[in-house]
């Protein structure tokens, strides 16, 4: 869905994406990589269990929710990437 | 952070900006607080770390921020990054988490200036992953050079669609399409206020030259689109709509749709600061004069979440609202507060002759605004549909907080950001009702989230 | 206007007294300045409780738990009832022992609904719990609903029965007029011989103006919520020596309150969140359940309740005025008594008296001046 510009970035972190290893540019936001990786949808719904994705990108919807190191409606959008990072997506209300 | 500030400024967009360089020149102490890792907003989000090939895909109009973020730098402004306000009360009493520990402080004037977000309009499929807003791919671009890979539709109304295309357009994405959705009427609505705006013609020259570029890439651009519709089960997959009688279909992974912005007025409801529905641009914004001050003693609203106005009025709007928090702190008096400010002010009647034609002229449909159909989803997070609400307002439920009461609907994580507008303009259509006579949601803290254990530990730090 | 009953507040108190009244063919008038269930009846924690009543409150909490269990009866709706008891755990020698005498005292009084249970029964019950508590006491039929589920429920039955209400109506004068009351609202003048005084926080205010002086006070407590977690627990967990109620709803939402008071406007009718309180109710949280220190807060939110000084409510006729009868100052815990209430308001209006003790609820048992 989405490529990078630029490679080679300086910096870089290696994150756990749904149980594949991933170097990223550090910097960037846990759904930016996401994205960036391909993962179609982050999370199912709570109600209807129906696939969602980041939306707005800045903190507003709340529809990027993951499970970032174990744990469950991490705002992907508004949170950075760090070494070792394990992202996942989120079931319904995370179980 | 201490638990005291003179003046705290919550955002730090150009009007956050502006507002901080000015007031800590005048030597009041200032804490800036910004929930994003660097300065800039949305607007110049990254400029502090743009390759130059990006910025240059961006535009002029991005590179201004650098000198807003510079000049801000190296004043003595108290500069907060990842430092989200969930709480502000009318006492000027603020909840900060700050790198996740939380503070309460407080101010004896807040400047909020927390900017705008995409206006949220409701279509089918628009939950279907692979459907984002276009300030979304804007913000990919430039936090993480990220573009689409196979193919983009752009869809909606106002000018950031134009200008994303024409970035995308640079950037060499494949845009299939850019569909407007503006009715014709548009013009004709708009059309008293072209004059005036005339004289205001930067932002219209900007518009033609990205219209004119795109035209000759021979990307494809259709007006008065009707129907738009998302299709796909898992993500999407293709965009259905109507042109002229037609039915349309054009396949695409991925669909970025714009329909003006809105205040983020979270905060200042959350102050129980005034607000007015505002017709023109169809959104409640918060009561405010030409120096952004709200009915709440000691609390003003600068840049976007005023009222919409952009990025460069934000600019004017920060500096106001500074001045006047100096005067009110009484380090400057009335008249020298008008002297400062008189250039600003100069702008502010400037933007008022080109406003009305880009609210007329971008307002999107009101079908869209005011008749999704019964299976479209109003309330992302608690999925609650249009039918859903038209069964209570049936049963006599006609207000939002009754709507929400009795559906959940805008009780999930975002707390109504994404149904509010589109619940109270369903309610008035259905009732025969005025928004701007409807009680819209009451806006509970957190306004930003903040956990239980974030919490507990507040006292502990709140006097570092 | 002219009606049998006029029922001033639209709320839990106020819908299930003209449930029960038209349940027996009489008609009434409720007025309410809001709508029903603006503040405390729809905002309130929706805990079903017996435990750890005071003893005058037991009779009347005995048969509203009998009610409750049956609610779909009476509302035609199910008010998202769930019985899945209340727990106050114990969490030091001296915790075990203050809930061990009053297992006691309520064993006394003849009544056998909280038992005192031991380490290994509260885990099973409650294996979320940090592992550092003793026991509790525990009441197996309690639970929890949705209060404005509930208060919607009760008002819509008294209305499909014949009852008349008016939402944004304002009581703005009473006075005696020959063997009647008279109401003057917007609407215009409302006649009737019963007045039922059922205004919650402002119940004092309108005691006032007919020369009942009820010393009962607003106050608001907050409750927070978290978002939606995946089950983990059933009872609703009180604690014998801090001020806690914790349940988490069948939609996996957490709510958690314990009487922390936020700062009340009364004039603005608004109330600010005292931060300071709700970190120490987070601390609360987070010392019984190390788990929940990574949820969201969605929501703070505080309703406006009337507080008498004994915490005990006023249920009973007027001290100086002829067919006026208050329910009012529940002290924040009135929802599980409300249908008890509406039919004890119906049997007074009436019958003259009450099925169950109301005796220690007289409006007039507080000292003077």
């Amino acid at each position: 869905m989405f490529k990078r510009l630029e490679e080679n970035p300086t910096e870089t972190v290696m994150v756990e994406i749904e149980g594949t290893s991933v170097r990223v540019p550090a910097g960037e936001s846990v759904a930016a990589v996401a994205l960036a990786h391909g993962l179609i949808h982050t999370r199912t719904t709570t109600i209807s269990g129906k696939p969602r994705a980041p939306y707005c990108m800045m903190g507003v919807c709340f529809d990027c929710l993951v499970e970032i190191d174990g744990k469950p409606n991490r705002q992907a959008c508004m949170i950075k990437v760090a070494e070792g990072m394990r992202i996942r997506r989120q079931h319904g209300a995370g179980e | 952070m201490k638990s005291h500030y003179p003046l705290v400024i919550i955002g730090a967009g150009p009007a956050g900006l502006a507002a901080a360089t000015t007031a800590s020149e005048h030597g009041i102490e200032t804490a800036l607080l910004d929930e994003q890792p660097a300065p800039g907003g949305q607007i110049y989000r990254n400029i502090e770390s743009m390759p130059t090939q990006r910025a240059e895909l961006l535009g002029s109009e991005y590179q201004r921020g650098e000198k807003l973020v510079q000049l801000m730098r190296s004043s003595n402004t108290h500069y907060f990054s990842d430092a989200s306000v969930w709480s502000l009360n009318g006492q000027l009493e603020l909840g900060v988490l700050h790198q996740g520990r939380a503070h309460l402080i407080h101010a004896d004037q807040v400047i909020i200036a927390g900017g705008a977000q995409e206006r949220p309009v409701p279509f089918p499929g628009w939950t279907l992953p692979g459907v984002m807003n276009a300030g979304a791919g804007q913000i990919l671009l430039k936090q993480s050079g990220l573009v689409p890979s196979d193919g983009v539709v752009l869809a909606g109304s106002g000018p950031l669609l134009l200008l994303l295309a024409w970035q995308y357009l640079n950037a060499g994405v494949d845009v299939k399409a850019v569909l407007d959705v503006q009715p014709m009427s548009n013009w004709l609505r708009a059309a008293p206020y072209l004059p005036k705006a005339l004289l205001a013609h930067h932002y219209i020259t900007k518009g033609l030259r990205y219209k004119r570029d795109l035209k000759a890439a021979g990307v494809l651009t259709r007006h008065g689109v009707k129907d738009l519709r998302a299709i796909g089960g898992g993500h999407v997959q293709a965009v259905d709509y109507i042109h002229r009688n037609k039915l349309y279909s054009i396949k695409t992974p991925l669909l970025l749709t714009h329909f003006g912005v809105i205040p983020q007025t979270h905060l200042s409801r959350a102050a129980s600061c005034a607000h007015e529905w505002n017709t023109a641009q169809q959104c409640w914004r918060p009561v405010n004069d030409v120096w952004g001050a709200t009915d709440i003693k000691g609390i003003s609203v600068a840049g976007d979440n005023a009222g919409i106005g952009g990025a460069r009025t934000a600019e004017h709007n920060g500096r106001l609202a500074a001045f006047n928090a100096i005067h009110q702190m009484g380090h400057i008096s009335q008249g020298e507060r008008d002297k400062k400010a008189k250039k600003d002010l100069r702008w502010m009647k400037d933007e008022l002759l080109i406003r009305p034609f880009l609210d007329a002229m971008f307002r999107p449909p009101s079908i869209m605004l005011t008749h999704p159909t019964d299976e479209e989803i109003l309330c992302r997070c608690e999925e609650v549909t249009a039918g859903d609400i038209r069964k209570v307002l049936e049963e006599g439920h006609q207000t939002p907080n009754a709507v929400k009461f009795h559906t959940r609907c805008g009780m999930g994580p975002c707390q109504g950001r994404q149904c509010a507008d589109s619940v109270a303009q369903l309610i008035a259509y259905e009732t025969g009702t005025n928004p701007r006579d409807i009680e819209p949601y009451r806006v509970r803290p957190p306004v930003k989230p903040i956990t239980i254990g974030q919490l507990a530990g507040m006292e502990q730090n709140s006097e570092e | 206007m002219k009606s049998d009953v006029l029922i001033i507040g639209g709320g839990l108190m106020g819908a299930c007294t003209a449930l029960y009244l038209a349940k027996r063919g009489v008609k009434s008038i409720v007025l309410d300045k809001d709508h029903s269930g603006r503040h405390a009846s729809g905002v309130n924690a929706g805990g079903l409780r017996k435990l750890n009543r005071n003893p005058a409150e037991i009779p009347l909490t005995v048969e509203a738990s009998r009610i409750w269990s049956h609610i779909q009866e009476l509302v035609d709706s199910d008010c998202d009832v769930k019985l899945s008891g209340q727990v106050r755990v114990a969490e030091s020698d001296a915790d075990m022992e203050l809930l061990e005498t009053r297992a006691a005292l309520v064993r006394e009084l003849g009544y056998e609904h909280e038992q005192m249970i031991n380490r290994d029964k509260l885990y099973e019950l409650v294996p979320a719990l940090a592992p550092h508590c003793l026991g509790a006491l525990w009441c197996e039929d309690d639970g929890f609903a949705r209060p404005y589920h509930a208060t919607t429920a009760f008002r819509r039955k008294a209305e499909s029965l014949g009852a008349d209400f008016h939402s944004h109506t304002a009581l703005n004068a009473l006075e005696r007029e020959g063997d009647n009351w008279l109401a003057s609202t917007h609407m215009g003048e409302i006649r009737a011989p019963v007045v039922v005084n059922a205004s919650g926080a402002w119940g004092a205010r309108l005691a006032s103006t007919i020369g009942d002086q009820i010393p009962v006070k607003p106050g608001a407590p907050t409750l927070m919520v978290t978002e939606r977690l995946p089950h983990f627990i059933d009872p609703v967990v009180g604690a014998a020596s801090r001020k806690l109620s914790f349940k988490q709803m069948q939609n996996g939402t957490v709510i958690i309150g314990g009487a922390h008071m936020a700062r009340l406007d009364m004039v603005n009718e608004r109330s600010e969140i005292d931060y300071r309180t709700m970190a120490e109710s987070a601390r609360t949280v987070t010392t019984l359940f190390p788990q929940m220190a990574d949820a969201r807060i969605v929501r703070f939110w505080a309703g406006i309740e009337g507080f008498t000084p004994d915490h005990i409510p006023v249920i009973g006729p007027s001290i100086n005025a002829p067919g006026l009868f208050h329910a009012f100052g529940f002290s924040a815990h009135g929802f599980q008594l409300s249908p008890v209430v509406g039919r004890i308001l119906s049997e007074l209006i009436l019958d003259g008296q009450s099925s169950l003790p109301i005796e220690p609820f007289r409006a007039d048992r507080f000292p003077t001046g």
